[in-house]
């Protein structure tokens, strides 16, 4: 026990420092931050696990500490509580009148009647009863040490379930333009973050296209612009073989298919461009997907066209809803698309796309490139691009949503686990355990003295009151003394 | 759906009608408290309980039958005080009222449930504090108690509304969902029983150091002013560690309700999101605390400051974690 306390106390401190730092497993881009600024704490920082103290080493002694004092301690007291469940309650100490709960009183009812009609009694409120000649003894609030078990056992099964569904389990992210799909491999993943035990034949083989995002926010007032609503309308089939159902996924109401689940977690605007070069070929036609900057959705993006001669670069903003003036730099002031543009300037020279080095698509290697110009345009304005003869038509925008898709079989497991260890916590805290007793003596003059009296072994408040209605229930009236 | 301006205003109107009504009910319970006397001396008290546990449990009185209920004593005696007491007790039902039905109005005037910001989760935190009183002291009297009731819940009003004040408003998405009346509730319920809790420890601390003393042969000291006009120092250990063993497993649901909710929401059921992790460290402190009263040389004082530190930690995640760090639980409304 006190080992169990010195480890809580332990297990408390540890986490802390998880809360202070940034944490790789959340947020590993705070994490890259806070290692640039601080360049001579951060590696000592690193080393000592500051930055995924959950996943840490020390961490994880301290809850295996912690789970190993708990079955040394459960499993003995299980089989303690098992013998004391199937065994009598003890025998009435000598003197009654000595326990914290005492009644007593003279009565001439016959001894082997008010024994057994009590012992009746007692029983059908629940009290189990041990019979003697002239005494009886009782116990209640087993459940009490049961839900105690049952509430410590809950937590190894929940440890058990963490780490099962983390291993076997995995996590992805996607984004997905309207009228645009998705399958379910691990090649059209941006992210995908699987367990140790995880393997590729495990993703159902599910896709869907993401027909409509919707989206709307708070006009005027002091919110003016926090979101109000989110939905993407899918068109989800299941497998290969069915035929595509439409679901409607929002922010709190995941998609759930085939043991994994599909969240809608954040969303934004990809412009649609159309690029001619000097002749009136069509060299690049789609809606990229430009990342939001600010709440208002001011978003930047990059378009690479490989295919002329000198290669083409695209980079700038589309803002839903343009601001009256750039003072600050182009941007939005409102994240609805009321009154979209795109302001963008244009590169030529070498994308450097065959440097062998991977590249973002979010961003634009101008080490090799020649700025030609900067515009800002309205959907269908067309911008004759300087130095080049072609052109460049901003024809529209079309919503992208980003969904997260996890797979978690140790979740359902967790989830019992969790809920018996509330139904075992308040059991073991709320039940009472308490020992009662009742006693007959003869006290000359043909007349008997009754005496109940009862002890609790918890902190549990009533037990006069309890004590006091046992003694109600012995069937042996008060003497009338002046009979 | 817009926001009904009227209801909202009437709602913040309530709000100052509280914080008048709990004034009120401050200076009435601390005349009543400076009136009021135990009824044991603090010698009686100390040499009762320093003979032992088990001898102490030994000692109460024998009933008689057809005894009816007895109802616990608290072991006080507000002879003059009473008066005072009964209208600090009147006016903190009508602030607690008022607060209730401010959080109505506010969540009517917006058509949601009205723990959507640290504005509205203070008000209700406040409500809790106080309703968990009022519906104690139904059954027993508190009265000495009221004060270190009135003070925290009158902190609480003054600084939503000069800091957190927030205007009633939607929610956005990510909050929109019955888990938020389950979830959030469960936390504000416990964050006002804790409240009472960590009072109840703080007292218990006062009045057991001036028992203490005078087992001790020293002067009671200070803390005597207190703790003569407070029940015993194990009536108050008692009394608190009854209401943390009643509230912990509705802090485990609370949590446990979090991770359902996070399931929903964010794909996954426990991240040691900085709010999930001091939701975490809450929850290992009080545990700590209940393992703490049941291991010998840890029960009294001890086990009274880890439910303190329990406290702590409640109120550093919603101040420090919900205003500073940054998460995914950055509702705040600031
Ligand atoms: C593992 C999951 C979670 C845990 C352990 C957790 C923990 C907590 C705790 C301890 C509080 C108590 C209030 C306080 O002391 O500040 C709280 C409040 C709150 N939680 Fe959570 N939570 C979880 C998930 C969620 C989710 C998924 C949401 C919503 C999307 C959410 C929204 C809120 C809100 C709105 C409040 C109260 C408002 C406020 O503090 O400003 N929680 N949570």
């Amino acid at each position: 026990m006190r080992i169990a306390l010195i480890l809580l106390f332990l297990l408390a401190l540890a986490s802390v420092p998880g809360s202070i730092f940034p944490q790789r497993g959340t947020s590993p881009l705070r994490v890259n931050e806070f290692l640039k600024d601080n360049p001579t704490s951060g590696p000592i920082l690193d080393r000592l696990y500051m930055f995924d103290v959950f996943a840490s080493p020390w961490f994880a002694s301290i809850y295996l500490l912690l789970f190993i004092s708990l079955t040394g301690c459960v499993l003995p007291r299980a089989l303690e509580h098992f013998k004391e469940m199937r065994s009598q309650p003890p025998v009435a100490p000598k003197n009654l009148s000595r326990l914290p709960a005492h009644i007593q009183w003279q009565s001439s009812a016959a001894v082997a009647k008010v024994v057994s009609e009590t012992s009746t009694a007692w029983k059908k409120r629940g009290w189990r009863v041990r019979q003697g000649e002239d005494w009886l003894s009782a116990e209640k609030g087993y459940s009490r040490e049961t839900g105690n078990l049952v509430f410590h056992l809950a937590l190894l099964v929940l440890l058990i379930a963490v780490g099962f569904g983390g291993a076997v389990g995995y996590r992805g992210t996607v984004i997905v333009r309207e009228d645009s799909g998705f399958a379910n491999n691990v090649t059209q993943y941006d992210t995908f973050a699987p367990g140790r035990m995880f393997g590729a034949d495990e993703l159902p083989p599910f896709s869907f296209e993401l027909k409509e995002f919707a989206a709307t926010f708070q006009r005027g007032g002091q919110q003016n612009g926090a979101p109000r609503e989110f939905r993407a309308e899918l068109m989800v089939k299941d497998n290969p073989s069915v035929e595509p159902r439409p679901v409607t996924v929002e922010v709190n109401h995941p998609l759930r298919t085939s043991g994994i689940t599909v969240y809608l977690v954040g969303h934004g605007y990809a412009p649609e461009f159309t690029i001619r070069d000097e002749s009136g070929k069509v060299v690049w036609e789609d809606a990229s997907i430009f990342l939001p900057q600010d709440s208002a959705f001011t978003s930047s993006g990059v378009i690479k066209v490989p295919d002329t001669v000198p290669q083409l670069g695209i980079q700038g903003f589309f803002l839903p809803t343009v601001s009256e003036d750039f003072s600050n730099g182009p941007v939005s002031k409102f994240p609805a698309a009321d009154n979209p543009e795109v302001y963008i300037s244009a590169w030529q020279g070498d994308l450097g796309l065959d440097s062998g080095m991977p590249q973002s698509v979010y961003r634009l290697d101008t080490e090799n490139m020649k700025r030609i110009g900067i515009e800002e345009l309205a959907p269908g304005d067309t911008w004759n691009l300087p130095n080049s003869g072609g052109t460049l038509e901003f024809t529209g925008y079309r919503k992208w949503a980003s969904f997260v898709i996890t797979k978690d079989p140790g979740k359902g497991w967790a989830l019992g686990a969790a809920i018996a260890s509330i139904v075992g916590l308040s059991l073991s805290l709320l039940i009472p355990r308490r020992r009662a007793w009742l006693r007959v003596t003869a006290s000359g003059n043909g007349g008997n003295l009754i005496e109940v009296a009862g002890l609790s072994k918890t902190e549990a408040p009533g037990l006069a009151d309890e004590i006091s209605q046992l003694a109600k229930l012995v069937n042996a009236p008060e003497e009338n003394n002046d009979r | 759906m817009t926001v009904n301006e009227t209801l909202a205003q009437a709602s913040n109107a309530m709000v100052y009608g509280a914080m008048t009504a709990f004034t009120g009910a401050m200076v009435a319970f601390s005349i009543s408290l400076a009136k009021g006397r135990r009824l044991e001396t603090l010698e009686e008290s100390a040499q009762r309980s320093s003979s032992s546990y088990q001898v102490r449990k030994g000692s109460t009185a024998t009933l008689d039958k057809p005894a009816v209920s007895t109802s616990v004593s608290d072991g006080q005696d507000r002879g003059e005080g009473r008066r005072a007491g009964n209208i600090g007790l009147a006016l903190t039902w009508l602030g607690t009222i008022l607060i209730g039905s401010a959080l109505l109005f506010r969540g009517l005037s917006a058509g949601r449930p009205p723990i959507g910001n640290m504005y509205e989760f203070s008000l209700a935190a406040g409500f809790a504090v106080a309703l968990t009183y009022c519906l104690m002291s139904i059954s027993r009297d508190l009265r000495w108690l009221g004060v270190f009731i009135a003070i925290p819940v009158l902190l609480d009003l003054g600084l939503a509304l000069a800091v957190l004040y927030t205007d009633s408003a939607q929610l956005v998405p990510a909050l929109n969902s019955y888990w938020l009346a389950i979830h959030v509730s469960a936390a504000v319920v416990c964050l006002g029983a804790f409240t009472i809790g960590a009072a109840l420890s703080g007292l218990y601390l006062v009045a057991q150091t001036a028992e203490d003393r005078v087992v001790a042969g020293k002067e009671p000291g200070r803390s005597a002013a207190i703790a003569q006009r407070i029940p015993s120092a194990d009536r108050l250990d008692l009394m608190s560690y009854r209401i943390h063993a009643f509230m912990f497993p509705i802090w485990t649901f609370a949590v446990i309700a979090g991770a359902i909710w996070a399931e929903a929401a964010w794909g996954r059921y426990w991240g040691w999101d900085p709010k999930e992790t001091w939701a975490f460290i809450t929850w290992v402190i009080y545990a700590a605390y209940l393992h703490a009263r049941a291991t010998a040389g840890w029960r009294g004082k001890k086990a009274a400051y880890v439910a303190i530190a329990g406290y702590a930690a409640i109120l550093f995640n919603y101040f420090i974690v919900n205003i500073y760090v940054q998460g995914l639980h950055s509702y705040s409304g600031l």
